[in-house]
């Protein structure tokens, strides 16, 4: 096939694009190169759109061991243990086969982290869907959740916590990120940089098929009619085989014969081998010969591209082939030696002795192109002047009854009990808490995650948006007793090239950043998805923020049941009673606009290094953050997971009720505590000019707001619970 | 006492059962599916996971590999062997227990907390328990047990049936079963109770932390029995 | 009528337990099988009598339901 423009249009690259691949190889590339280029330069690969802004990210830290560029982002959390931590999207093959392209999204992110050499030891994921009303909805979450567990479960990795949102603007585009967290020792980690010079290339796993050619491309192109026309690129996943080549990859990687590994995804054999020769400033020279095919008559072309799944590739320390292969012997494994390191700097690639693509290897990377687009800066729109006589013609029963079955709000355990949460046999805090926690095997150490995204606040302003998600994730991780140490964040947006979804994507990344520097948290992996955008309908901004971090001894864990009748239960941080962008504006009210709440990071830092200090101290016996429905929501919750009911006090500032139960203000905890401790507990709040309000007191089974106003917790439990087993059979 | 867990491709409850039988006071032996012998034991475990990806039908592949015969020969003989969730589904495969585990009936994975109740504690894995309805994990795809009208009759009329689903008060019923096995039954014996076959992991119930600690009275007791 | 269908995996796509069964079968002894793939095999009893009109059905069936059309293929293989 002849190259020209228009083949160059095809593959989604710009005019002005191809012209520069001329300009830098000095002639018309060949198909096979100009596929290379295609999927090298394109968004999902290049970051060309959002590397300009992603680097003001604050990526470093004391306990940063590897922040963003490898596969994935790696944290110490002391006595020479690492996490190996990332999320991912794999948004647009999950609409077109929604079973394959989310296991694939989690088989993914999976081999990002085991090929740092971390064993996998929990899941998590973030999953979006359009209205409950849209006649795909189900069928996509159906089949979402079943792909996810498929992968998931066969690996024997639990899925250890999750979020799951709907929303009409993900009708056209539903989100489905995944998210690992693997275990290693700090010497024993792998990074993809090659180096020294006639170091066997080895080509480990699957075989190469047809699958997924320009995957890559796919993930950021844009819907249109023509969807069903791309369904061929979909890729399916065999988890049995990656089970296979992680028990492998880690036989290999505890011996000394891995100069440097990197996964096959995205665009396939092109950007892993690249990517390796990059890092290490060197050239690879592959002969396609040796790579081994599924089908016949596979083209260079075909080959470079493909995305089938659970293939890797590794630089060995010459003389290491044998040892080497035995293992992927013993596991049933194609293993082949496909090429060598060089020192031409250039991708030199071989088919049936001729050399069929000749690239250097800096016109890929380095000079792949880089855009400053055109962004617009979003305004903080008005605040809503609501009357407050609107609210007498409400119960506030009523109220909490349709929150708690709210599909953003109601329990998603139809969700996660198809999701394996326990195996590995450490996890302790299972999905449906503030946070999941699994323990480090074998010592007294436990890692907590949580993902959370809040793409209502982001799309009503930016910025705010973006420093909300990270102090969300902050706090899940202070309920249940960790030290929040780093993040990993997944940016879903619309088309780059509108100013309109450019600059909720910058003023986003400026909030996340804020919010993580000062809180130091700092963002060490992630993932960028554009173009999540129908026709001329763009998804409301969506950063998933995936959050890690660490309890010493776990034994110290705090869950969110209240625990013992009479016990004090408190809400941490002030409560001003603001509704604008609450649940309570948007589904009750039905009031949609107005900022998001306001985010005080001194005060979120302030509450919740106190909040740890007081579970540190043993002081607190249930802990939950308030977020989405405000306070009454929160402690809803508490009541159902703990069988126990509460009296609630009434506030002592005047407020209005409905504003004091159902605001979203910031920077809030509620804490459970023994009467015997509340002397010590308000020293330690007052000491540290931290505001707090007592809200009332644990009862054996109703709440109880006042004589006419009560609810048994069976009741509550009956609206958090029903819907989405209803949505599902129906 | 000493033990043998054998590691089949896809297998991913190996490890856990490992921490459990060690931390309970077993030798135990990680033994690959490959080799042809078997160490000697007191027991032998086939574990949890998706052996050969669950492909085909479950354990089914993994009936075929090669220390199987060992492992039969090993049972024939009057040795314990017990197989958890996908070690459960590889006997009756290998039709050392009788009936076959389908798809749940509500077609889903199902990954939760149940109560079973002991049956038939005549035999060396139930013998002296000190708690008739225990609080275990499931987690599954295929653990709906079936068999033809013959093989339950003779499963009843040998006192086959070693433990039930059932709620938290130890009534068996309808409500009571998470995959729709037939009559509730969540594990069975050979006709000699030193086989059993189980859905229902007790290796990850082994301390409060966990989702429950019923898992450490099996493995406390089976262990008393050996001695 | 009695409509038989298969419905399999597309020629291109990747078909892991089919692969799986093969190296099973290899290990047992069963050389010189040169590809294992895997089907699924319906019988669906209409109540038509015209063999055509239920052979559309069937089709019908197999495009909407039986198969996903993304990574697979069907056949109607006969009726009766």
């Amino acid at each position: 096939m002849k190259v020209n423009e228009s083949v160059a249009l095809e593959h989604g690259l710009s005019k002005s694009e191809y012209k520069k691949i001329c300009e830098l190889l000095n002639k018309t590339p060949n198909i096979t190169e100009l596929g290379i280029f295609s999927a090298m330069w394109n968004e999902h690969c290049s970051y060309k759109s959002s590397r300009l802004h992603l680097k003001n990210l604050p990526t470093e830290g004391k306990k940063v061991i590897q922040g963003p560029g490898e596969n994935a982002g790696v944290i110490d959390i002391g006595d020479d243990d690492a996490i190996v931590f990332k999320i991912e999207s794999h948004n647009h093959p999950s609409f077109i086969e929604p079973y394959q392209g989310a296991a694939t999204g989690v088989g993914g992110i999976m081999r990002d982290v085991f090929t740092m050499g971390a064993r996998p030891i929990a899941n998590l994921n973030s999953i979006h869907f359009g209205s409950p009303r849209n006649k795909k909805t189900k069928n996509l979450l159906r089949g979402v959740v079943r792909g996810i567990g498929g992968y998931g479960n066969c690996i024997g990795v639990p899925t250890i916590g999750g979020q799951t949102c709907f929303d009409e603007s993900y009708n056209g585009n539903i989100l489905v990120n995944a998210m690992t967290l693997g275990l290693v020792k700090k010497n024993k980690i792998f990074y993809s940089k090659a180096a020294g010079i006639g170091k066997p290339v080895i080509y480990v796993g699957s075989k190469t098929g047809r699958d997924g050619i320009h995957g890559a491309s796919m993930a950021s192109a844009i819907f249109d009619e023509k969807i069903e026309e791309k369904k061929p690129t979909v890729q399916v996943g065999d988890p049995f085989t990656e089970k296979l080549l992680l028990e492998a990859c880690l036989e290999l990687m505890a011996g000394e014969s891995i100069i440097a590994i990197q996964d096959m995804g995205a665009a396939g054999l092109t950007s892993s081998s690249i990517e390796m020769a990059s890092k290490g400033k060197l050239g690879i020279e592959l002969n396609l010969n040796k790579v081994p095919c599924r089908e016949l008559n596979m083209t260079p072309y075909e080959i470079m591209l493909s995305e089938s799944q659970e293939r890797m590739l590794i630089v060995l320390e010459n003389g290491k082939e044998k040892e080497a292969k035995k293992i992927f012997d013993k596991w049933n494994l194609d293993f082949s030696v496909i090429g060598k390191t060089t020192n031409s700097k250039k991708i030199e690639l071989f088919y049936d002795e001729k050399k069929v693509a000749d690239i250097p290897v800096d016109t890929l990377v380095e000079n792949s192109p880089m855009y400053d687009r055109k962004w617009k800066k979003s305004k903080l729109p008005k605040k809503n002047k609501l009357n407050k006589d609107n609210f007498k013609s409400l119960k506030i029963l009523n109220v909490l009854n349709k929150l708690l079955s709210n599909p953003n709000i109601c329990s998603k355990e139809w969700i996660w009990e198809q999701y394996d949460h326990t195996v590995m046999g450490d996890t302790i805090q299972k999905p449906g808490s503030d946070a999941g926690i699994v323990r480090v095997h074998g010592t007294n150490k436990a890692v907590a995650a949580s993902v959370d995204s809040s793409a209502s606040y982001c799309y009503a302003h930016p910025l705010t948006g973006g420093k909300q998600v990270v102090c969300e994730s902050w706090r899940n991780l202070i309920s249940v007793g960790a030290e929040p140490i780093a993040i990993t964040n997944c940016l879903n947006f619309g088309n780059p090239e509108k100013e309109e979804n450019m600059g909720e994507f910058v003023e986003c990344v400026q909030g996340i950043g804020e919010a993580s520097k000062y809180l130091n948290f700092p963002v060490v992996s992630g993932n960028v998805s554009f173009y999540n955008q129908t026709k001329e309908e763009g998804i409301k901004p969506t950063p998933s923020i995936g959050g890690v971090g660490l309890i010493k001894n776990y034994t110290d864990m705090v869950t969110m049941d209240f625990k013992k009748v009479d016990n004090i239960v408190l809400v941490i941080g002030k409560t001003e009673g603001y509704l604008d962008q609450s649940i309570f504006s948007r589904d009750i009210l039905r009031v949609k606009t107005g900022p998001p709440p306001e985010i005080n990071l001194f005060n979120e830092k302030n509450n919740g290094q106190t909040v740890l200090n007081l579970i540190k101290k043993k002081l607190v016996r249930s802990a939950h953050d308030v977020s989405l429905g405000g306070i009454l929501v929160a402690v809803s919750k508490m009541c159902i997971k703990g069988k126990k009911g509460l009296e609630i006090k009434k506030p002592k500032k005047l407020i209005n009720q409905f504003e004091y139960m159902f605001s979203e203000d910031q920077g809030r905890f509620i804490v459970e505590i023994e009467k015997e401790n509340y002397k010590q507990v308000r020293e330690i709040l007052e000491k540290n000019s931290v505001h707090y309000d007592e809200l009332g007191i644990v009862l054996d089974k109703d709440i109880v707001i006042d004589e006419k106003t009560k609810v048994s917790i069976d009741d509550l439990i009956q609206s958090n619970n029903n819907w989405l087993n209803k949505f599902m059979e129906a | 006492m000493n033990s043998s867990v054998i590691i089949f491709p896809g297998s991913n409850c190996d490890r856990d059962m490992d921490v459990a039988l060690k931390k309970f006071g077993f030798k135990n032996k990680m033994i690959w599916h490959n080799d042809s012998e078997l160490p000697k034991n007191d027991l032998v475990v086939l574990p949890g996971g998706f052996s050969y990806g669950d492909y085909l039908r479950c354990g089914s592949m993994a009936s075929k590999s090669k220390i199987i015969n060992s492992v039969i020969k090993f049972a024939k003989s009057g040795g314990l062997l017990l197989g958890i969730c996908n070690g459960f589904q590889i006997l009756t495969e290998t039709e050392l227990l009788p009936g076959a585990l389908l798809r749940n009936k509500y077609s889903q994975f199902i990954c939760r907390n149940v109560f079973i109740k002991i049956n038939e504690s005549e035999n060396n894995y139930f013998k002296n328990i000190n708690k008739n309805i225990l609080e275990l994990h499931i987690a599954h795809n295929e653990g709906n047990f079936f068999c033809s009208t013959d093989q339950m009759k003779r499963i009843n009329d040998n006192n086959q049936i070693a433990a039930l689903y059932c709620n938290k008060d130890g009534e068996v019923n309808e409500k009571s079963n998470p995959n729709g096995a037939m009559n509730n039954i969540a594990g069975i014996f050979n006709k000699e109770k030193n086989i059993l076959g189980m859905m229902p992991h007790p290796e990850r119930m082994i301390d409060k932390y966990l989702s429950g600690d019923d898992g450490s009275i099996f493995f406390q007791n089976l262990l008393s029995n050996l001695k | 009528m009695k409509v038989s269908t298969i419905v399999t995996l597309k020629k291109d796509v990747l078909d892991p337990q089919g692969k799986v069964v093969h190296q099973a079968l290899n290990g047992m002894g069963f050389n010189n099988i040169k590809e294992v793939r895997q089907g699924k095999y319906f019988e669906i009893e209409i109540d038509e009598k015209d063999k055509k009109k239920a052979e559309e059905k069937a089709e019908e069936m197999c495009k909407k339901l039986l198969a996903n059309l993304v990574i697979e293929d069907y056949k109607i293989i006969g009726s009766q």
